[in-house]
């Protein structure tokens, strides 16, 4: 298991540079030059020149990317912001607790809601309530989180005056950042719990477990969920993976800084340096999250366990 | 004889969905005394699972109905009984049931020994401690050839042989008055085959329990079986003791033709003689005798009327061939 861990942690080398290379190569693609985002649209050309001189724009593709690799790598230097001229791993870094917090919080309010509803729904196929989870799920993974957003706002920031509408200072100011993006998610969630807990009540060992008299509930909860889990712990931290960067509008709308308006920006403003160490960042995040998706796959079927310690 | 320990009355099963309705067993009749063995035979489809899964309620919730007749035990009307007694009394405790494919009915996720362990947790009239049944599983286990420590594995360690003797143990864990066998068999090889079925032999014979055994290998039956009953499209055609379906000469058709599908090991023939056709289909089934489409010994009368039953002692046919003299 320990190797295997070693093994997993030791591949993420070669992707991590794998996705810098990629990212890179699009970044020295896109046109302008920094001297000139640095500068603005008033400095004289020789300054301008003289700028990009001194951050090795002219230099070739390879210097380039090697130098940027050696900064980061010995000196965890990813370069500064061009608009700020502030280190950007202090702007991203400083950013990460907020994104973490909205989606954490975004993807457990989305399991409290979608699992244990899918589970019934599963159960009761068919029924009245099976019926009102599915419709509502369906609406609910439809609905564009810009407008849930507002709405969320001018109800209970306008209106009630229950909880402030912007910013990311305090606990309340994460609460309708979260409802905003688990209603959604939790509409995914139900539809796959369910789906894989119809699957997994059909088969022969629930129809086992029925024979000897086990009740009801033990048979859903011990026999069919730990089953049904392996699918809900992928979409689980897929999602949760992919709000780190991408709740882009949620985070717009409650101004959170977060890392999804910071790449946005960043690309908006063609400012390298914070682009790259942002997507970096989310890459190494990303691969971690699916080490520890794999580690729980072990952890609940041993079936996976056994092939991890071969 | 002894009490009658079972007793299935006029059962009929459908499997009723939006668009057809299964007829998969129209009105059976069989009962069974404590310690007996019956085997309950027939080919695919005929509604053989349909009627084990009957006695335990554990048909398809939405769509398995049981329509008419009775399933008595002990004096005690099974299709009656809430459900809760239903589990805490009979599944597991009085009556288990051993399924098909040993592959697929163990929770891969669960050590055998927790999945042995269940059986006695929730049928634990005597209060057991969790030693004791620790101790109990320890002994089922050997009980059905399995080394004890064997108990932390999963079923994915296991090979099929032995995950059907775990399917088996978990059966016997609560020493039920019923076993209901489903083909316990079909799923390994032959050698193996034989390995489980002298074990089911000698643990019926050690502990008393009655067996329902259904399979479609006639071997099996005669290995060990009491009563015989021969099943088809949800019928009993044909029931009585081993002795009535092995010895005697009086047969319904379907059984000849059971038995003519054995291959011969002393008459040298190159081809295997099966019977013809296939079996009807259960939403739209045959007017008269179910089997008069397939039958080479089908009249007129066959086709028209549902023939009755012919009973010599205990050896019982469905056949018009013997019409007329019950």
């Amino acid at each position: 298991m320990i190797k295997y861990v070693l093994k997993r942690l030791l591949l993420l080398i070669p992707v991590i540079l794998g996705v810098i290379l990629i990212i890179f190569t699009i970044m020295y693609l896109m046109p302008g030059d920094p001297g000139r985002i640095i500068l603005g649209e008033n400095a004289s050309q020789e300054a301008v020149d003289q700028k990009n001189e001194e951050l090795g724009y002219y230099d070739p593709f390879f210097v380039q990317f090697f130098n940027y690799l050696k900064d980061a790598i010995t000196k965890l230097d990813f370069g500064e912001s061009y608009r700020t001229s502030k280190p950007v791993f202090d702007d991203v870094f400083a950013r990460i607790p907020n994104s973490l917090k909205i989606s954490f919080n975004g993807i457990l309010g989305a399991c409290i809601i979608g699992i244990p509803l899918g589970i019934l729904s599963a159960v009761k196929q068919y029924s009245a309530v099976d019926t009102i989870s599915r419709v509502t799920a369906m609406l609910a993974a439809a609905i564009p989180p810009f407008w849930l957003g507002m709405m969320l706002i001018f109800a209970f920031a306008l209106k009630l005056g229950w909880l402030p509408s912007s910013g990311a200072e305090s606990w309340k100011h994460f609460i309708l950042p979260m409802i905003t993006l688990a209603i959604p998610y939790a509409g995914s969630m139900l539809r796959m719990t369910r789906s894989t807990m119809l699957e997994t009540i059909r088969q022969d060992y629930i129809r086992t477990a029925r024979a000897k008299g086990v009740p009801q509930r033990t048979i859903v909860f011990k026999h069919a969920l730990r089953n049904a889990l392996l699918p809900i712990i992928t979409i689980m931290a897929t999602s949760f993976g992919g709000l780190l960067g991408g709740a882009v509008i949620t985070e717009s709308v409650f101004s959170i800084p977060g890392l999804g308006t910071l790449i946005v920006t960043g690309i908006r403003q063609r400012d390298k340096p914070v682009v790259l160490a942002a997507i970096l960042f989310l890459a190494v995040m990303f691969s971690i999250i699916m080490l520890v998706v794999d580690l729980l796959y072990a952890f609940v079927d041993p079936r996976i366990k056994a092939k991890y310690s071969k | 004889m002894s009490e009658k320990l079972l007793e299935i009355k006029d059962l009929e099963v459908i499997y009723q969905t939006d668009e057809e309705t299964v007829h998969a067993v129209n009105g059976i009749s069989f009962d069974l005394n404590a310690g007996e063995s019956i085997g309950i035979v027939g080919e695919t489809g005929a509604g053989k699972t349909t009627t084990a899964l009957s006695i335990l309620r554990l048909l398809p919730e939405k769509t398995g109905i049981v329509k008419a007749g009775s399933i008595t035990m002990d004096g005690v009307n099974l299709l009656e009984v809430p459900e809760v007694e239903m589990r805490d009394i009979y599944r597991g405790e009085r009556i288990s049931m051993i399924f098909q494919d040993p592959m697929t009915s163990l929770n891969p996720v669960l050590r055998v020994g927790e999945q042995i362990a269940e059986a006695l947790i929730y049928h634990n009239s005597d209060h057991k401690t969790k030693e004791q049944i620790e101790k109990r599983v320890e002994e089922t286990l050997e009980l059905v050839g399995i080394p004890r420590a064997r108990k932390n594995d999963f079923p994915h360690q296991f090979s099929g042989g032995m995950k059907q003797r775990v399917v088996i143990a978990i059966a016997l864990a609560c020493e039920p008055d019923l076993l209901i066998a489903d083909e316990p068999t079909t799923a390994l090889d032959v050698t193996i085959q034989a390995q489980v079925l002298a074990m089911m032999v000698e643990l019926r014979r050690k502990l008393g329990t009655a067996l329902i055994m259904i399979t479609h290998d006639l071997g099996i039956v005669a290995q060990v079986c009491d009563k015989v009953a021969v099943m088809y499209a949800g019928e009993l055609v044909e029931k009585g003791t081993v002795e009535d379906i092995f010895e005697s000469d009086k047969h319904h058709p379907y059984t000849d033709g059971l038995f003519g599908s054995i291959p011969n090991l002393t008459v040298k023939s190159a081809r295997l003689s099966p019977i013809e056709g296939l079996i009807p289909d259960p939403t739209d089934l045959p007017k008269g005798c179910k089997f008069s489409p397939r039958c080479p010994k089908c009249m007129d009368i066959c086709k028209e009327t549902p023939p009755k039953e012919y009973v010599d002692g205990t050896h019982c046919i469905a056949c018009h061939l013997f019409g007329g003299k019950a």
